[in-house]
């Protein structure tokens, strides 16, 4: 037994398998990351085909769906003919063969037959050999209990009856559950007693079922794949244990052990005492699983039409930010009316255009929206804390709600007792009735109902926050910012964006949440800055902090100067409702109050302007209503029970721009662009980009990277459609009731989203970016890999570069002339992609 | 009054075959077809109810058409309107009509939007013939169709195995139910001599003095009828299938195991109630289902950690009380508790999304940490054993599987000599032979011939049973029942002189769903030799859907639905069987039985499931 083990480290099989399996939280902490992040030491392509070959994920659109794009039009000739040459003219060869290589590809990218090219995968040659050795379907068998033991173990609160002992590890409270002495977890003796004298080693487990050593770890993978989202989540738990409020202990090892001992149980149950190792019965040597994967064809097929895919929009959009940046040198100064800090998310770019375009006053700015002030949150009475800023980022500080005025409100509906007899009874011939008639009603007025995700309830408005250091600390934590803390990250925000000088009399911050019902993906609709959480009570410090006039006293010494005319105001908008929220407590002069009032105004306009732009996303809502009646119709979706699109979330994202205003004033860009204001002349070292792009390369191309691949393999990487999705636990969903935990993006989220990569569109001397980005390695092998594309404008010279191969290559945009934008159907003709971007009709 | 019921039924016949007409794409004008007809029967049924109630509120019968008729058998429509019927009725409508509403918006660019629409009016029109139905022969139409509407919204998701698994699962279930539907037709009619209606069960001097002869057949018949309740409503021990059922879109499995569907069981002991009424025995036994599935499955409910899961197993105990007051006798409060159960459970389904957002909330604010608890005292142990054991929901699964399916599956070593040249060579020409025998009226003792009838039956149970087990070839399961029909057939004849007519009658539909199922694999190259076997899911329905429709009407045709004659030739053959011969009457149930789940069984392995080729084939994106 000892030398036939010899050779396996069950610890580094285990963190290799981690490695692998998806790590998405609880549904509470939605956070976007790349979904093949553990192939993101390979070359974007490579790693695509890798993953094909070895897990069997669909990694592309499919072949067919390319030459659809091709033929409408959406992925141009001569983007076809650039990426094969280029592609071609790496291989080195004479000026006849490079004609004939690039015939040649491009023939097959039309005309190649690919169609019964089978799903490849590495999985399951080893586990897979139980299914004729004992006539069993080993899955079938273990599964079920398997998953009803993990999420009763886990679970948060949907069961009535908890998980005795919930506090013991997971396999110390199924020993304690094992010892009840009348039923036992499993049919057999065996696998019992191996449980409950604890004795025996994750390698004596797999020695018995496996046999021979070198298989562990292959069967391990095929084991702990044939249901990832469970051995995902788990693994999520043991390392950050926090993500579920009821905390519980239970490692991937745990999961494995269990595994095992119910598989002997299934094995001694159907063939007591006639069975072998799994190892006697391997016959033809396996693949190793991660053994190198070969280049075919189809391979290179695929990663051409990628490429021409992403570049045919690619170039449009570039060639729209040369004549932007162009024509936007010299814009005459304005008396500003007011000042907007909103998200780089894609949602506010929008929002943002609008404004401006309502306004010709009004100036606003992209940063990430916790506005550089990271704490723990705690509403009043609750028992937790919150996050409020990246999920990478540990915060030391925690802000503290008091005095909340807003009632909770509760709902007889979700209360569990409804599922018990006799409560259960009464319910059933007293509730039911009104169910029926509170369904009818809502079905045809849909209003905020108790059991909604209001993004405005999340901090009370009318609640007082703890902003001002006590000089407390609560479980490590220092309750509230010193002053030299505050205007620290208050300078830290506006010098990035470069908004130093020139304050308007009122400068909003906001943050931004969605509303939304029946939607278990609730947290992904607000801001990924903030942890998934709705971003109201960073704008509100943020604008206390630079309020403060000691702060303001501290700034001026670091040389931003904030005249006292101008008042920093929190608001925060509602994406889905396209609503706005303010946090007016310092307007407390007449002029303010008076200017306030007027800028509410505006925003009233661009809110219905933005819900109707987004209206022609969604087929159910007739965007030709008059604005008003639109603007209700928005809202009234957005708590509808039977909407399973609140709105479109990050669909379509696709570009990242970090620069000023000139990169895109003039563009219609629709929602596809995170942007990120940055001012190079004020950082001429890149000191504040590399902040900057420290966020935005794993926020926005996680983003990006969840929406790519779960939208090109939704059986896999994705969550599938909705609509028939079950909650476990109020963790994380499934199918039905014993399907896998589904991780990943539903359908109703990825479905008409275009899945390119993002692009960077940085605005600096190529050099500079260069040296920033290679600074930080971790960022580096982001841009490096081609997990996110990156281009360069030189401000000085309007040239740009296109990053490749660890170098910046001069750029020049094949794209004819700009179309204008006139009216709305202009407006459709970039929102369904026939055009990248137009010029907006807004004098520059 | 007839031409009102009559609307009640017309109107969703249109409905669901307008919304067949329509086009996929078309989804505005699929959701108005089905607005129409859930809408223009809900207020078409107000209407009348207040009518009918302002009239004094009297039973109403309407005895229609005969389907067959000759001296002794008449196989005819009846339907049957009274307090049950309009409870089960509104409920049924304003649940459509909500649910409609609901998934017009809900399912809009679902990849079977269509399919959705067509088999929730399908579901539709199937309740309205059962609640309305006036004997068993139309109860038993409608019961067919909610059958395979259910396995068509379980399977919705039909590229993913569990979907599939499951509704297979659920139809196996359902079948059994179905055995009991039938053996209790079949027995009645040996017992009233005739097609008997339920207003006629109304006739307490009539039922009285028939049981009182007969008092075994009457107990006989209940308990079937109390079998197909427990079945579809989800009983002890058939409760495990009902959260195996929320495979489908939420809306779905509102309507069906939420609400509607799971209630039919109700329905059916609410509509026989006189007839076992002075029953004694049979009422205490209703009542023990009811509290043991009650008490069993409240526990179960409780340690569930799925919202679905939780909700199902709440709502069949709530079924198992609703059980026990149709038992006592206490019809009104069954009702209004059934009308409350369905709604309630309904709103809980469509609202279950909602349940994170609202519990975490609670939890933010309510949490208490877990107690450490050692189990040393009894009274823990006791407690964790009966956690445990509601965590493996009372080995439910495991008993159904080991009663009912396991003997079947045991048959797959035994029956390894039927194969293609076993069927060519041995059985045609045993067939023909039989065939010659039985109609060439030798005089043979009755018991001969008897013998020969059961041979015969335990040939069409083993060729069904070997259907139900092959795993290589769709063409030999596919002939297998083919040919287990015409032994049925043969069985019949030997026992009881089928004459020719009735043969045709009985073998016309299954000769041509037989053909056309043939056809389609062949077309659809589904046989062994083109790589397709029965042992794992194909998905053909990617690449040929008109075709995977055809085969499932030519299944549907071949387990002798509501679709061909061989519907009421199924039962037909059976007054045939005299009510003293049970072994015959259970073995041509049975084969009747398994060779429904047999053909669902091929239908979905050959076009169902993750298919493997549809690598570089753009798929639904919805899955």
């Amino acid at each position: 037994m000892e030398s036939e083990s010899m050779g396996f480290d069950e610890h580094h099989a285990l963190e290799h398998l981690r490695h692998y399996l998806p790590a998405q939280a609880a549904l509470k902490d939605f956070v976007h990351h790349n979904t093949l992040h553990a192939f993101q030491q390979e070359a974007f392509h490579d790693a695509l085909w890798q993953a094909s070959v070895q897990f069997g994920y669909s990694t592309y659109l499919s072949v067919d769906a390319f030459r659809a794009h091709y033929r409408s039009g959406r992925i141009l000739p001569q983007t076809v003919a650039q990426v094969v040459g280029a592609y071609c003219a790496a291989e080195g060869l004479g000026a006849a063969e490079q004609q004939a290589a690039e015939q040649h590809w491009k023939d097959r990218m039309l005309n190649g037959d690919y169609s019964d090219v089978a799903i490849g995968s590495r999985l399951d040659q080893l586990r897979g050999l139980w299914k004729s050795v004992s006539m069993m379907n080993m899955d079938k068998v273990v599964q079920p209990i398997l998953f009803r033991l993990l999420a009763a173990f886990l679970d948060q609160g949907v069961s009535i009856w908890q998980f005795p002992n919930q506090n013991l590890p997971f396999l110390d409270a199924l020993r304690a559950l094992e010892r009840n002495g009348y039923v036992s977890l499993f049919k057999t003796p065996r696998p019992r007693q191996l449980l409950l004298d604890a004795q025996a080693s994750l390698t004596d487990l797999l020695t018995l079922v496996v046999g021979d050593a070198r298989y562990f770890e292959h069967y391990l993978f095929d084991q702990q794949f044939s249901h990832p989202g469970w051995s995902g989540f788990v693994s999520v738990v043991e390392q950050q244990p926090e993500t579920l409020l009821s905390t519980r202990t239970i490692t991937l090892r745990d999961l494995v052990y269990l595994e095992l001992l119910l598989e002997i149980d299934a094995l001694d149950d159907k063939l007591p005492g006639q069975w072998q190792p799994l190892s006697t019965a391997v016959v033809a040597p396996l693949t190793p699983l991660f053994a190198e994967v070969a280049g075919t064809e189809l391979k290179t097929v695929l990663r051409l039409w990628q490429e021409a895919f992403e570049w045919s929009y690619f170039d449009g959009v570039l060639h729209g930010i040369q004549q932007s940046a162009k024509t936007a040198v010299a814009a005459a100064p304005v008396e500003t009316s007011f000042q907007g800090l909103f998200c780089i998310d894609d949602r506010e770019y929008s929002f943002r255009r609008l404004l401006e375009q309502v306004s010709d006053t009004c100036d606003t700015y992209g940063t990430p929206g916790f506005f550089g002030v990271e704490f723990y949150f705690q509403q009043e009475h609750g028992k937790f804390y919150t996050k409020a800023c990246p999920a990478p980022v540990t915060p030391g500080f925690l802000i503290k709600e008091t005095e909340r005025k807003r009632k909770r409100k509760q709902d007889l509906h979700y209360s569990k007792y409804g599922n018990s007899l006799f409560r259960g009874w009464l319910i059933a011939n007293t509730l039911g009735f009104w169910s029926a008639l509170r369904l009818f009603i809502h079905l045809f007025r849909p209003t905020i109902m108790p059991a909604a995700r209001n993004s405005f309830a999340h901090m009370d408005k009318h609640a007082r926050l703890q902003i001002d250091a006590t000089g407390e600390t609560e479980n490590g934590l220092q309750i509230g910012y010193t002053h030299a803390e505050m205007a620290l990250r208050v300078g830290n925000v506006l010098k990035s964006i470069g908004l130093t000088r020139a304050f308007a009399p009122i400068v909003y911050i906001a943050g931004h949440g969605g509303s939304s019902v029946n939607n278990p993906y609730y947290a992904g609709y607000d801001c990924g800055a903030c942890c998934g959480r709705p971003g109201a009570v960073n704008a509100r410090v943020f604008a206390y902090m630079a309020n403060h006039r000691s702060v303001r006293e501290l700034l001026r010494q670091a040389g931003i100067d904030i005249p006292d005319a101008t008042l920093f105001v929190g608001a925060m908008h509602d994406t889905t409702r396209d609503e706005m929220e303010y946090y007016e407590e310092y307007i407390n002069t007449e002029a303010w109050q008076r200017a306030h009032d007027a800028h509410k105004k505006v925003f009233r306009k661009a809110l219905a302007l933005n819900a109707q732009e987004r209206s022609y996303r969604f087929d159910t809502v007739n965007s030709g209503l008059p604005l008003k009646q639109l603007h209700k119709a928005v809202k009234r979706r957005s708590v509808s029970l039977f909407e399973p699109r609140p709105e479109w979330n990050h669909t379509d994202n696709a570009l990242c721009i970090v620069g000023r205003k000139a990169l895109y004033t003039g563009l219609y860009l629709d929602k596809r662009p995170f942007i990120n204001s940055y001012d190079y002349s004020q950082d001429p070292d890149g000191r504040y980009l590399l902040n900057i792009l420290n966020a935005a390369i794993p926020v926005c191309g996680g983003i990006n990277l969840e929406y790519y691949f779960s939208r090109v393999d939704q059986m896999k990487l994705g969550a599938g459609t909705k609509l028939p999705h079950n909650i476990v636990g109020l963790f994380a969903l499934n199918n039905g009731v014993d399907g896998d935990l589904r991780p990943g993006l539903p359908s109703q989220m990825v479905e008409i989203h275009e899945p390119v990569r993002i692009l960077f569109v940085i605005e600096h001397s190529p050099a500079v970016v260069l040296r920033v980005i290679q600074s930080n390695p971790a960022i580096y092998e982001w841009v490096v890999n081609e997990w996110v594309l990156m281009t360069v404008s030189d401000p000085e010279t309007q040239v740009l570069y296109r990053f490749r191969e660890g170098q910046f290559h001069p750029y020049t945009p094949q794209a004819q002339a700009l179309g204008q934008l006139r009216d709305e159907a202009d407006m459709l003709r970039v929102i369904r992609k026939e055009t990248a971007t137009l010029l907006t009709t807004k004098p520059l | 009054m007839a031409l009102y019921i009559h609307l009640f039924l017309f109107i969703p016949v249109v409905g669901f075959l307008l919304s067949l007409l329509v086009r996929e794409k078309n989804e505005g004008t699929l959701v108005g077809v089905a607005l129409a007809t859930t809408g223009v029967n809900f207020l078409a049924l107000i209407g009348f109810t207040g009518y009918w109630i302002a009239g004094g509120a009297q039973p109403v019968n309407v005895r229609d058409m005969s389907i067959y008729r000759d001296e002794h058998f008449d196989f005819f429509l009846d339907f049957y309107f009274d307090y049950v019927t309009a409870t089960f009725l509104f409920v049924g409508a304003a649940i459509s009509l909500m649910v409609v509403i609901y998934s017009r918006y809900y399912m809009h660019k679902e990849a079977g939007f269509k399919r959705f629409f067509n088999t929730v009016l399908f579901f539709y029109l199937g309740y309205m013939i059962v609640v309305l139905a006036g004997n068993f022969e139309t109860l038993f139409v409608g019961w067919e169709v909610l059958g395979i509407s259910s396995f068509l919204l379980i399977a919705f998701y039909r590229l993913r195995y569990l979907p599939v698994k499951n509704a297979i699962k659920v139809f196996s279930i359902y079948r059994v139910g179905d055995v009991g539907i039938l053996l209790a037709m079949w027995m009645s009619h040996h017992l009233w001599h005739e097609n008997i209606t339920f207003a006629k069960l109304l006739n307490y001097d009539l039922v009285h003095e028939h049981l009182a002869a007969h008092s075994g057949t009457g107990v006989f018949i209940s308990l079937m009828i109390l079998v197909a309740a427990m079945a579809k409503s989800a009983q002890l021990p058939f409760s495990a299938w009902l959260p195996r059922a929320m495979e489908g879109p939420t809306p779905s499995s509102a309507i069906f195991y939420g609400s509607l569907s799971v209630h039919i069981g109700a329905f059916l002991l609410l509509r026989t109630f006189p007839f076992w009424e002075h029953q004694t025995a049979v009422r205490w036994l209703i009542a023990a289902v009811g509290v043991g599935t009650a008490v069993v499955t409240t526990m179960t409910a409780r340690v569930q950690s799925t919202i679905k899961g939780q909700i199902a197993y709440s709502s069949a105990a709530q079924i198992g009380i609703i059980f026990v007051e149709i038992a006592a006798g206490l019809h009104v409060i069954a009702l209004v508790h059934f009308v409350g159960n369905a709604f309630l459970r309904m709103y809980h389904l469509l609202i279950s999304p909602s349940v994170v957002a609202y519990l975490i909330r609670e939890q933010f604010y309510n949490y208490t940490p877990p107690e450490a608890r050692p189990a040393v005292a009894r009274r823990h142990r006791i407690q964790d054993a009966l956690y445990l054991l509601s965590l493996k929901e009372w080995h439910l699964e495991a008993l159904i599987f080991r009663l009912l399916f396991h003997p079947l599956k045991q048959l797959r070593r035994p029956l390894g000599f039927l194969t293609i040249k076993t069927v060519a060579w041995v059985l045609a020409p045993l067939y023909l032979a039989g065939m010659l025998l039985a109609y060439a009226d030798w005089a043979m003792p009755t018991t001969v011939k008897h013998g020969l009838a059961v041979t015969a039956g335990v040939l069409a149970f083993a060729m069904v049973a070997k259907a139900y087990n092959e795993r290589t070839s769709s063409r030999l399961a596919w002939l297998l029942i083919f040919f287990a029909h015409f032994f049925v057939d043969l069985a019949v004849t030997f026992n009881d002189h089928l004459n020719i007519k009735e043969a045709t009658i009985y073998l016309s539909g299954i000769v041509v769903s037989g053909i056309l199922g043939y056809f389609v694999l062949h077309r659809v190259r589904a046989f062994s030799r083109h790589g397709v076997g029965l042992n794992q899911f194909h998905g053909l329905v990617t690449q040929h859907k008109v075709y995977a429709f055809v085969f499932l009407v030519a299944c549907l045709g071949m387990a002798g639905f509501p679709i061909t004659s061989a519907f009421f030739g199924e039962d037909l053959i059976l007054t045939h069987i005299h009510e003293d011969q049970f072994v015959l009457a259970a073995l041509v149930s049975i084969t009747f039985i398994i060779n429904g789940i047999a053909v669902i069984r091929i239908y979905a392995r050959v076009f169902l499931g993750h298919s493997r080729r549809s690598y570089q084939r753009t798929t639904e994106l919805t899955i």
